[in-house]
């Protein structure tokens, strides 16, 4: 190619480029903008066509002895189910919460939905139905890729029940367990019955209660004394079949002086009803260990009217066990139709750590709750909190919070922080912090600020020949910079990505 | 645990049915339906417990089972003008208006050279000579609906303190209202029901000081309304000196209209169990609203305060500066909610809540609340909970000043910043000393331990 011609094409790039901007600048005010990201589709909303083996729609004893007959558990794992359940029945469901719902009826749920392939479990990639492997293909989890490219070993629940594990000899090596929790109750019962409700007891509240008596299926991941694990464990959820509620446990237990680095991420097909979602999630780390837990949450949100999308109630909770551990929960938090989660930690060991950052994103008629609980109980035990809300449409979005200093935790030190984002004039912002010290030797410091998109911003941005949507999604991208800076390197790419594909309007 | 407690409702209605026979015909005027009312939704809604989210910190159950004797007529020869005198503020020259367990008590009072049409007098005879303007503005701020000590204060309305700024008014001098809280053979209770009513363009001081005159078991259940009308400024005070054994329960209503100022400080000093509601509805634009407050816990003291600062109109701006010290085994709890309606655009709402604890048996649980429907605005709360600065602490020491001297040199500095605030320097003279006093008879008699 001659350097004219070169010139030529660059240069007609060039005029195109500004003609687009120009025409974007000239069409699109801030305001119609922000009206077009309620316009926004669901961009991974599609189903899944394969034959399902359901669980009869109620919750009773005997839902729960067939889930746990159906996944051949042993006497001990129904009797804990059981005493669940019958805890759950007395319990009723909490409404202190700041987001509103018609009330849920557990009678008309499925608690268990099964892949046909139960019986034979696929032992490597060539044996999974390849329908389930076009699904995370769209979903942009190339399995093999991923194992080759990334590094990152993928334990992937289609519904209830994992399909595939990968990654497993090469964690084997350094002995480290990760597995789906119905294996581990097989294979690593000693393991689990140790720890399992060590941090959520099964009566903790009204969601665990239940997850307790009906959970699925979940990862365990058991990383042993100084061992670091060499990659990001990470699992995709999905919710695939209509009125089945999915209720993963994870179980984590890192010992002295080990590492781990953990992923969830989820999207969710499309669909009119409600979907109710109520995982628990349960770390331990022992002595000088750490884990770091990262989520990225795009589940269902609704679509702009606010119909249909999922109910993520949530119980997170990471126990500092021993001397110098230390706990870090990010969340990206831009799906679901309503989320209600706190991941929290319990710093008992003393000089343990606990950290939250989060970024929750509400458009159109999403509801979040959410935020974390830091209990200190060791000395010389540190908190950090850094939560930013986002909120759009006609969305609420709430920040609950609470940091307790018991009398025995000396020299405790937390920071919170959490800012709100406002996109619109009939969004609304909330902070609850709760903040209980109950001795000398601790400091605690609190702050929150509540903005908009300054105008003065949009207008520099667009002088510099940026479009408003762009502009907005700079803004907000710079917003929850703090908490992006956090995740692992490949989440913090996707986390980007959807906070932009999120915030998307129609800007030509 | 129940929601509520009624076991002492009976006690209640009981009192109310003796405050009707001593009425006398007045039975059927519309302060009488306004109590009615009241105590039927004191008695539907009970006392709260802890599992009430409102009451979540503070345990009124002491209250709630005491059985209070209502002083319908005090015993006016029990207080003398030397007990006035120890709660006045010296050097400052007040309209000063005495009530004793509730009741106004003319013979202590003295009020001069009001300007022309501007009133400070008792509630009863405001409602006696002239009720029909007070129907416009009595009961009208401070909603009982939700709220069960609001409720059964408004049920027994019989005496208070009614100021009334006609259009234009100025008085100069801070007016004083004094309620004490005498003596009794059982533990008592009363309700001191105050109106302010500041007319368009009028300014005026006042001082609400609530005492006891000595130590013994009582129930202070107050309620303070206030209507400040356009471009009106009203400085309000509060401080309290009740018994190390009463229970103070106090709301003060603030209705606002357009471009009105309204400044509150209140201090707390004294009672075991505190409760301060201070609310603002900011209803107008273009106003400006401040709550200030200082408390100081020691012994077992429980004070609590919860702020709301309500932003209904646009171009409202609120400022909030709370601190609080905590000694021994006393407990602070502070909640302030922020609320920006829709369309409450370039609202400004700065909160700060401070807490100093000084004895690893003191706690403090405190809960800043944001709840924002407006999206151009700006509202910033930030809360702090710490203890002495070691470095301050040392340096002081470095420089020959014993370590208890130094406590108490930070702690006035850090007590400062609210009491700073006040405009009046005999109440700042007199809030700064009765810190230090209260600091050291604390320590004195905790020094044993140490």
């Amino acid at each position: 190619m001659s350097n004219s011609t070169e010139k030529e094409q660059l240069q007609a790039e060039v005029t195109q480029e500004e003609k687009k901007i120009h025409k974007a600048k000239k069409k699109v005010t801030e305001k119609d903008t922000l009206e077009a990201l309620g316009n926004r589709e669901y961009k991974w909303g599609f189903y899944t066509d394969i034959e399902q083996e359901y669980a009869a729609p109620g919750l009773n004893e005997d839902v729960v002895r067939f889930i746990s007959m159906k996944k051949k558990e042993p006497e001990w794992m129904l009797e804990w189910r059981l005493r669940a359940f019958r805890n759950w029945q007395k319990m009723k469901e909490p409404t202190w919460v700041n987001v509103k719902y018609p009330p849920i009826d557990y009678q008309s749920q499925r608690y268990y939905a099964a892949p046909k392939t139960d019986d034979d479990r696929p032992k490597s990639l060539d044996e999974v139905d390849p329908e389930l492997i076009k699904t995370y293909e769209k979903l942009g989890i190339p399995l093999e890729e991923q194992k080759m490219l990334a590094g990152v070993a993928v334990d992937a629940v289609f519904d209830s029940v994992s399909v595939a594990t990968t990654f497993k000899e090469k964690l084997a090596e350094e002995g480290i367990i990760f597995c789906s929790m119905s294996e581990a109750v097989h294979n690593h019962p000693d393991l689990v019955k140790k720890y399992l409700g060590s941090v959520v007891p099964y009566n903790d509240n009204f969601f665990a209660a239940l997850n307790s008596a009906v959970f699925s299926d979940g990862s365990f991941v058991y990383v042993p004394k100084g061992v670091r694990c060499p990659m990001e464990l990470s699992t995709y959820f999905r919710i695939n079949s209509e009125n089945t509620g999915q209720f993963e446990r994870t179980l984590i237990v890192a010992e002295d002086s080990s590492y781990v680095s953990y992923l969830e991420g989820c999207t969710a097909p499309k669909r009119d009803t409600h979907q109710l979602h109520a995982a628990v999630v349960e770390l331990v780390a022992l002595d000088n260990a750490e884990i770091k837990y990262s989520t990225v949450q795009n589940w269902y949100p609704g679509d702009k009217d606010g119909k249909g999308g999922i109910y993520n109630f949530v119980t997170k909770r990471g126990k500092c066990a021993g001397v110098n551990s230390k706990i870090s929960w990010t969340q990206v938090e831009t799906g679901s139709a309503i989320t209600w989660k706190y991941p929290s930690v319990v710093l008992q060991g003393d000089n343990s750590i606990g950290e939250f950052y989060s970024v929750a994103l509400t458009m159109n008629h999403q509801q979040a709750d959410t935020g974390t609980k830091m209990i200190h109980l060791g000395n010389n035990t540190k908190s950090t909190i850094v939560s930013k809300g986002i909120a759009g449409g006609v969305s609420q979005n709430s920040y609950r919070g609470l940091v307790k200093v018991m009398k025995k935790a000396k020299n405790a030190r937390n920071f919170s922080q959490c800012d709100s984002l406002l996109l619109g004039d009939r969004c609304g912002a909330h902070t609850f912090p709760y903040v209980e010290v109950n001795n000398t030797s601790s400091q605690v410091e609190h702050e929150a600020t509540t903005s908009k998109i300054g105008e003065d911003q949009i207008f520099y941005l667009n002088q510099r020949g940026i479009s408003t949507e762009d502009a907005v999604s700079i803004i907000v991208n710079g917003f929850a910079k703090e908490v992006f800076r956090e995740l692992p390197m490949e989440f913090a790419v996707e986390a980007q990505k959807l906070l932009g594909v999120s915030l998307e309007g129609s800007v030509g | 645990m129940a929601l509520a407690i009624k076991d002492n409702n009976q006690l209640y209605i009981s009192n109310f049915e003796s405050l009707e026979k001593s009425l006398n015909g007045e039975a059927k005027s519309w302060v009488h339906q306004l109590r009615q009312d009241a105590l039927n939704k004191f008695d539907e809604l009970g006392f709260p417990t802890t599992r009430n989210e409102e009451w979540k910190y503070t345990n009124v159950t002491p209250i709630a089972q005491e059985n209070f004797k209502h002083v319908l007529k005090p015993d006016l020869n029990a207080v003398t003008s030397n007990d006035v005198k120890r709660f006045e503020y010296p050097g400052l020259d007040t309209h000063l208006l005495v009530f004793v367990d509730g009741h106004f008590a003319g013979q202590l009072s003295s009020v001069r050279d009001l300007p022309d049409g501007v009133k400070a007098g008792s509630l009863a005879d405001a409602l006696r000579s002239d009720a029909a303007p007070l129907q416009q503005h009595l009961g009208k701020y401070a909603p009982y609906q939700d709220d069960a000590f609001t409720a059964l204060s408004t049920a027994f309305i019989i005496d208070g303190a009614y100021i009334y700024l006609p259009q234009n008014a100025l008085v100069e001098k801070p007016i004083h209202l004094l309620f004490l809280s005498s003596s009794h053979d059982e533990p008592f209770v009363s309700y001191p029901r105050n109106l302010i009513v500041a007319g368009k363009h009028s300014k005026a001081t006042v001082i609400e000081t609530y005492a006891g005159l000595n130590n013994n078991r009582y129930f202070t259940n107050n309620v303070t309304e206030a209507f400040v009308d356009e471009n009106a400024y009203v400085e309000h005070y509060k401080i309290q000196e009740e018994s190390s054994e009463a229970y103070h329960v106090s709301t003060t209503q603030v209705y606002q209209k357009a471009n009105s100022n309204f400044v509150s400080n209140a201090v707390t000093f004294g009672g075991l169990i505190v409760r301060n509601n201070p609310r603002a509805i900011l209803d107008a634009e273009g106003l400006e609203s401040t709550l200030n407050g200082l408390y100081l816990g020691t012994g077992k003291q429980l004070i609590d305060n919860h702020t709301t600062i309500d932003h209904a109109k646009p171009h409202c701006n609120s400022h909030e500066l709370y601190k609080g010290v905590l000694d021994g085994n006393a407990r602070g709890v502070f909640n302030g909610k922020i609320f920006v309606r829709l369309d409450a655009q370039k609202t400004d709402a700065k909160q700060t809540n401070q807490a100093l604890l000084l004895s690893d048996d003191a706690s403090i649980d405190t809960k800043p609340q944001l709840e924002i429907f407006a999206d151009d605005v700006k509202c910033t709360h930030g809360a702090t909970i710490g203890q002495l600065d070691e470095d301050a602490m040392f340096y002081l020491q470095t420089r020959g000043i014993e370590k208890e001297m130094a406590r108490n040199i930070l702690t006035y500095a850090f007590a400062s910043d609210v009491i700073n605030h006040m405009n009046i320097k005999e109440l700042r003279d007199y809030c700064h000393h009765r810190l230090l006093v209260k600091l050291q008879q604390d320590r004195l008699e905790g020094i044993d331990q140490e």
